[in-house]
């Protein structure tokens, strides 16, 4: 008789597999669970069991407000032109506190100590000083800054008054007026040496002495010398210093009897370029050589003047180029169109970023401070040499300074030592231009 | 005598107070950079109509006489004018004439601007990279010692800023990452380039410095074309 009973799962070596649905039995047995813990009618449903309460919604004793910012002190901005009031506080001694980060501080301004007070500017988290720039001189302010968080906020005790007034003295550029007073002192005592008969040793400068063999090689050729003042106005020094390196080269073409062009970007530097020509001309006893329409302007717009310029070499083919002043993108333009005429090029900036490009593609280049040297070099007269030697001490002085910055800083982080990252420190706000 | 002694006078006094300005915050003095920038800028305002009635008469005279090359001068004088013309009219300017800007979208100015003085301008900064190419063609050339020398270091530069030099050295262990070409060429750029270029830069404040002194103190008077 064949047994109906269930077989038993994994004794027939073919158990019911994982995740297929239970057999009948199972079912019986879970119906009967159901059945069991079903409530009977009218009986009232127990509650079920509630999770355990999550730590957000269990009722926090309220976080005490952000630390109030200490020492708070309101007080004119020194050295300035007025109008400006320094807030300064310390940090709070625990910035995060317990109810979160701090957003940041609220600067608060009132009339009177008593307010009202309203807000004139944020600082950031961390920040401990505030300038408020839109205040009146003569007139009392008070001022309390307000440590803000998401949910609570708290504001420092009143400071002041502070009063703003206009300094006459800017004490955060001492060493700025020291360093001037330094050079100028230099020169003019260098000038009085060269002109009591002292003898400066200047050493040569390739391309200034180049400009004599330029200007002759274009007198030889027949063809025309080229002078691009830069693309900056008269209020560059790099323009001055080009004009008159330009004031020389006039007057050797005017005494070669050569032919001078100038184009410029600026209808200030023609002006000024004409004016700096036609003087040279005179010195040169040639005044009836000098022709105004050779120094003309072309356009103020960068690659408009470039695309002139360069029009004007390859049609012109001038045999020597000049290019002395401030110079950007358009030097290499420039300076290649040049080399590939033929030209005997001879380039001065004081911008860093042209000076490789002047480099590869000149004969001759002066390199920032030559440019300003030119002039001096090449009038040989005492009193710009002068100017030359006090230029050079101050670079000595700078260099000195260099010297000893490094190997004290480098000292005080070997040793640890206060006194001497405080020396260090000195050396180098002392060549800043911001002190605070 | 009076042609020098009075531009000589000016540029003292007035280079004289604005190096004065700098140390006195205290009013008049705050203003005075400000202001004697804004004379400027009218000075060079005023003198934009020399330069650009310069520009019409020499180019004009070129024309007229069929100098060699004058169909430029012609272009030059023709699109000077017909700026001018439809800059000042604010021909095509959508709001019309008034309480309108010249530079407003859709005007002329703007479209003369946009498609012809743009691209024209793109073009011959475009050119920059040929003559980059160019010069660096010639500049690197291994001639010597220290021609070889700065090759290296282009290359090092070059490829230490593209993905080929951090893949060209990646097989170098950690301990190694010094000899890496991206780390050589950054230390290559803020240690070496960056100390010859700090150099570069003293000097040139001092010489600003130097030649401001000169120039304020009447020792140098070659702008104005006497030594």
């Amino acid at each position: 008789m064949p047994s109906t009973a269930p077989r038993p799962a994994g004794r027939s070596g073919r158990g019911r597999r994982r995740g297929a649905p239970p057999g009948r039995p199972a079912l019986l047995l879970a119906a009967l669970c159901l059945l069991l813990a079903a409530p009977a009618p009218g009986q009232e449903v127990p509650p079920l069991p509630a999770d355990p309460p999550a730590e957000a919604a269990r009722p926090q004793p309220p976080a005490p407000p952000p630390p109030p910012p200490a020492e708070v002190r309101a007080a004119d901005t020194p050295s300035d032109s007025g109008r400006s009031v320094t807030v300064r506080w310390s940090p709070p001694a625990e910035p995060a506190g317990a109810g979160g980060p701090l957003l940041g501080f609220r600067i608060e301004r009132a009339t009177g100590a008593d307010g009202p007070f309203a807000a004139v500017g944020q600082a950031p988290p961390g920040a401990v000083r505030y300038d408020d720039t839109g205040v009146d001189n003569g007139v009392a302010y008070y001022y309390r800054v307000v440590a803000t968080r998401l949910d609570a906020e708290t504001a420092s005790a009143v400071a002041g008054p502070a009063i703003p007034r206009p300094q006459w003295i800017n004490t955060n550029q001492w060493n700025v007026f020291l360093i001037l007073a330094l050079l100028l002192g230099f020169n003019l005592y260098f000038i009085e040496h060269i002109k009591a008969g002292g003898k400066p040793f200047i050493r040569k400068i390739a391309g200034l002495e180049a400009v004599t063999e330029a200007v002759g090689r274009a007198t030889e050729m027949g063809r025309p010398i080229l002078f691009v003042p830069g693309i900056q106005d008269m209020n560059d020094i790099q323009t001055v210093a080009g004009v008159t390196i330009l004031g020389y080269i006039a007057r050797t073409t005017a005494e070669y009897d050569s032919r001078l062009t100038v184009p410029t970007s600026r209808a200030l530097v023609m002006t000024t370029a004409r004016e700096t020509v036609k003087e040279a001309y005179l010195s040169a006893g040639r005044p009836d050589s000098y022709d105004e329409s050779s120094i003309y302007y072309i356009t103020d717009e960068q690659f408009g003047y470039v695309a002139g310029v360069n029009g004007y070499m390859v049609r012109e083919r001038p045999a020597t180029c000049f290019y002395m002043g401030a110079f950007y993108a358009e030097s290499l333009i420039l300076a290649e169109t040049g080399n590939s005429i033929g030209a005997i090029q001879v380039a001065g900036t004081a911008q860093p970023a042209q000076l490789p490009f002047f480099v590869a593609a000149c004969d001759y280049t002066l390199i920032g401070e030559e440019l300003f040297a030119a002039s001096a070099y090449l009038s040989g007269e005492p009193k710009q040499l002068g100017s030359i030697k006090g230029q050079d001490v101050g670079k000595l002085l700078g260099m000195v300074s260099i010297v000893i910055g490094v190997t004290v800083l480098s000292l005080a982080l070997v040793t640890g030592w206060e006194p001497l990252r405080r020396a260090a420190e000195f050396v180098r706000e002392f060549w800043s231009t911001e002190l605070a | 005598m009076m042609r020098r002694t009075i531009p000589l006078f000016i540029t003292a006094f007035v280079g004289s107070i604005l190096v004065i300005a700098y140390f006195i915050p205290h009013p008049p003095f705050d203003q005075l950079r400000e202001d004697f920038s804004i004379f400027f800028d009218i000075i060079a305002a005023v003198a934009f109509i020399l330069g650009g009635g310069n520009l019409i008469r020499m180019h004009g005279n070129r024309v007229s006489r069929r100098e060699k090359g004058y169909g430029y001068s012609l272009v030059t004088v023709i699109g000077f004018a017909l700026v001018l013309v439809i800059g000042l009219t604010k021909m095509g300017n959508p709001d019309g004439f008034r309480n309108s800007s010249v530079t407003a979208a859709g005007s002329y100015f703007d479209l003369a601007y946009q498609y012809v003085f743009r691209p024209c301008a793109a073009t011959m900064f475009a050119l920059l990279a040929f003559y980059v190419a160019s010069a660096s063609f010639r500049a690197f050339r291994a001639k010597n010692v220290e021609a070889s020398i700065l090759l290296l270091v282009a290359f090092i530069i070059l490829v230490g800023r593209t993905f080929v030099g951090a893949w060209l050295t990646a097989w170098l262990p950690p301990s190694l990452d010094f000899l890496t070409i991206p780390y050589l060429a950054d230390k290559i750029m803020t240690v070496l380039n960056f100390a010859g270029n700090r150099a570069i830069m003293i000097g040139i404040a001092l010489g600003i410095v130097s030649t401001s002194l000169k120039v304020i103190i009447g020792i140098d008077r070659s702008y104005l074309g006497s030594g």
